[in-house]
């Protein structure tokens, strides 16, 4: 068996295993299950195992389409303003519109939609947009968004400021058979064509000229794997939050385990829904009778992975 | 050149001067130039105690803090040969947050006396982290930057999650985190003041091995520098200067980008010209930026790191923009 087929196997072994931990949480996998058991697994429980699952591989496989196309191995949708723009969005939705849940969903869809475009056309009308302008512009733009969003959590009431920093958090609190269904059909749709660009993204990954020489339009395919992976993250921020380096981290852990090159989509989409799982569950557990907001662990974790990550690719000179 | 850049200094001590006589005259109750005078000299004037409790800490906050940034990105930037480099951008003043976020919300520290150490230890942490992984002086602008931005993540994430388990620590640091010289008391103008000489003089100093430095480290060691020695006084005044201003404002971003960028149109990369500029500008555009907060979105303020990210964000979009990658 291939290893990465193999490591695939391993991931996917991995995420069922962490559901099964999540519905055991509530000890509610022995025989004699009731009536209300069965809601809190139902209505509860599966909506948090599918979002975890969901939103993972989205993040994931997002994070690895722009690290391939920025040929940089911290790009992930971050970089965009992406996170930034989700958050204004969300503020937005929870200051003017009163923070239900679908306002919420929807403005920070749009925000994070609009930032990810705007820095897109910011970098393409000084030239084209692979590589360290993409990233250098996406930087600019989450600083200028950080400050309104700052701006607006000074102006909000203490309550709309703590449910504003919990959704900036990320969390999978709020998960329901909905957003499942929205995720899902996000996935079906936007997923599928990514993972088909593969091969364009591998050979972009060799540099313009070349793809060019290659018969590969690298600016149409940046721009169409681009636009797939922001919607998929959009979607998925939308219903969690924008949780923290699951886009970063997943492709550079399966990278390692699979010791592939190339965007290596699908381990990586795979890896996505085990990390957010068992982020969630760690999130759960880690502190006794404290249960803290998924982002927070993958904050913590995903940061102190980075900092390893930063340096060791100082070493082999990859940045 | 020459002439420009002996001739700049007066014209830009003037605008400073002019920015102070209006800092210290706008704001809920304007001040003409002469009231301000009254106000500053005459203990039996009616606006000695606008002038004195509120104006003048906020002014001289705003005078030392500009200096600081501006100062320490002009050093960062001539340190790492990247014209990108701000303390803010980097993640320095990120490490200072994170720092004074955990004295206040687990130590229960809550003045500045107590918390500057914290920041001063935050700021010197993450300086040597961004400087190590960055990649020292070899670093490219979007390696440093990318450096930069996944430790001001991960630290502000940290921020986040402290807040988010302690209600009191998020409403006392929301404003905090802003960036914001408006509460600025006597106090913390003092507190601060020794630790920001100490960083200008540094800094100052550093001027011409660094310029020397600029040549290489082995061109600099045949002109009989000390690239270590220079590089270590240099971070020592960026955590002096970044510290000491982060505790007192709060993290403020893009002064310490735009104003040494400013200055070199003048002076040219000179460091020995470039620094004394950076010094002035800097708190000429933060003090501006400042009044601009008081003006525009009266009866309320903006608070004045809101106004340099969003006017400073897209000076940083155009220098991007128009550089050749």
């Amino acid at each position: 068996m291939k290893r990465s087929t193999l490591v695939s196997a391993i991931f996917v072994a991995l995420a069922a295993v962490a559901a099964f931990r999540t519905v055991d949480i509530g000890q509610f996998s022995g025989s004699g299950v009731t009536e209300a058991d069965a809601f809190v697994i139902d209505q509860l429980l599966l909506p948090r195992i599918l979002t975890a699952v969901l939103a993972g591989s989205a993040l994931a496989l997002a994070g690895a389409v722009v690290q391939s196309v920025t040929r940089n191995p911290l790009g992930s949708p971050d970089v965009l303003g992406f996170t930034q723009g989700a958050a204004t969005g969300a503020l937005v939705g929870i200051l003017a519109f009163g923070g239900g849940v679908v306002a919420v969903a929807a403005s920070a869809w749009i925000g994070a939609v609009g930032s990810a475009a705007a820095v897109y056309l910011v970098t393409r009308r000084g030239g084209v947009t692979g590589g360290a302008k993409l990233i250098l512009v996406g930087i600019g733009v989450a600083a200028i968004l950080s400050g309104v969003n700052e701006y607006l959590i000074t102006r909000a009431n203490i309550v709309d400021a703590a449910a504003a920093s919990l959704w900036i958090t990320g969390s999978l609190d709020g998960s329901s058979w909905s957003g499942v269904v929205i995720l899902a059909v996000a996935t079906a749709l936007l997923a599928p064509p990514i993972l088909l660009a593969a091969r364009s993204l591998r050979v972009l990954e060799l540099g313009d000229d070349l793809a060019t020489g290659l018969g590969l339009r690298g600016e149409r395919v940046r721009l169409l794997t681009l636009t797939g992976a922001v919607l998929l993250a959009a979607t998925a921020a939308s219903q969690t939050g924008p949780v923290a380096f699951v886009a970063l981290c997943a492709p550079h852990l399966a990278r390692g385990l699979t010791r592939r090159t190339g965007p290596n989509l699908v381990p990586t989409l795979l890896l996505g829904a085990a990390l957010m799982q068992w982020a969630d569950y760690l999130a759960q557990h880690a502190i006794p009778n404290r249960e803290l907001p998924v982002g927070v662990v993958t904050g913590v974790l995903g940061g102190s992975y980075l900092v390893y990550l930063l340096a060791h690719q100082r070493k082999t000179g990859r940045i | 050149m020459p002439t420009r850049r002996a001739l700049g200094i007066p014209a830009a001590l003037c605008a400073l001067l002019l920015v102070c006589v209006l800092s210290l005259g706008i704001g809920a109750l304007p001040l003409a130039p002469s009231a301000v005078w009254h106000g500053l000299t005459d203990p039996a004037s009616s606006p000695y105690a606008v002038v004195h409790q509120t104006r003048l800490p906020r002014t001289l906050l705003g005078l030392l803090a500009g200096t600081a940034l501006g100062l320490a990105g002009a050093v960062m930037q001539a340190l790492t040969r990247n014209p990108l480099a701000d303390p803010g951008l980097l993640g320095v003043n990120a490490g200072a947050s994170a720092a004074v976020v955990t004295a206040t919300a687990l130590l229960g520290i809550s003045s500045l006396g107590g918390y500057i150490w914290f920041a001063l230890g935050g700021a010197a942490l993450v300086s040597v982290l961004i400087y190590a992984i960055g990649g020292g002086g070899s670093s490219t602008p979007a390696r440093l930057a990318l450096a930069g931005t996944a430790v001001n993540a991960a630290l502000y994430s940290y921020v986040g999650a402290v807040e988010l388990l302690d209600t009191d620590a998020l409403d006392k640091m929301r404003f905090w985190t802003v960036g914001s010289i408006a509460d600025a008391e006597p106090g913390s103008v003092v507190r601060i003041t020794p630790f920001i000489l100490v960083g200008v003089l540094l800094a100052l100093g550093c001027a011409k091995p660094l310029n020397t430095l600029a040549l290489g480290d082995d061109a600099a060691t045949a002109l009989g520098g000390k690239p270590a020695l220079t590089r270590a006084v240099a971070i020592v005044a960026i955590v002096l200067l970044c510290g000491s201003a982060t505790a007192a404002c709060g993290p403020i971003v893009f002064v310490g980008l735009m104003v040494p960028q400013i200055a070199a149109r003048i002076t040219g990369p000179d460091l020995r010209w470039l620094l004394p500029y950076s010094a002035i500008l800097a708190p000429v555009l933060l003090l501006g930026a400042d009044i601009v907060g008081r003006v525009v979105a009266r009866p309320s303020e903006l608070e004045v790191g809101i106004v340099t990210a969003v006017v400073g964000g897209p000076v940083f979009l155009l220098t991007v923009v128009g550089r050749r990658a």
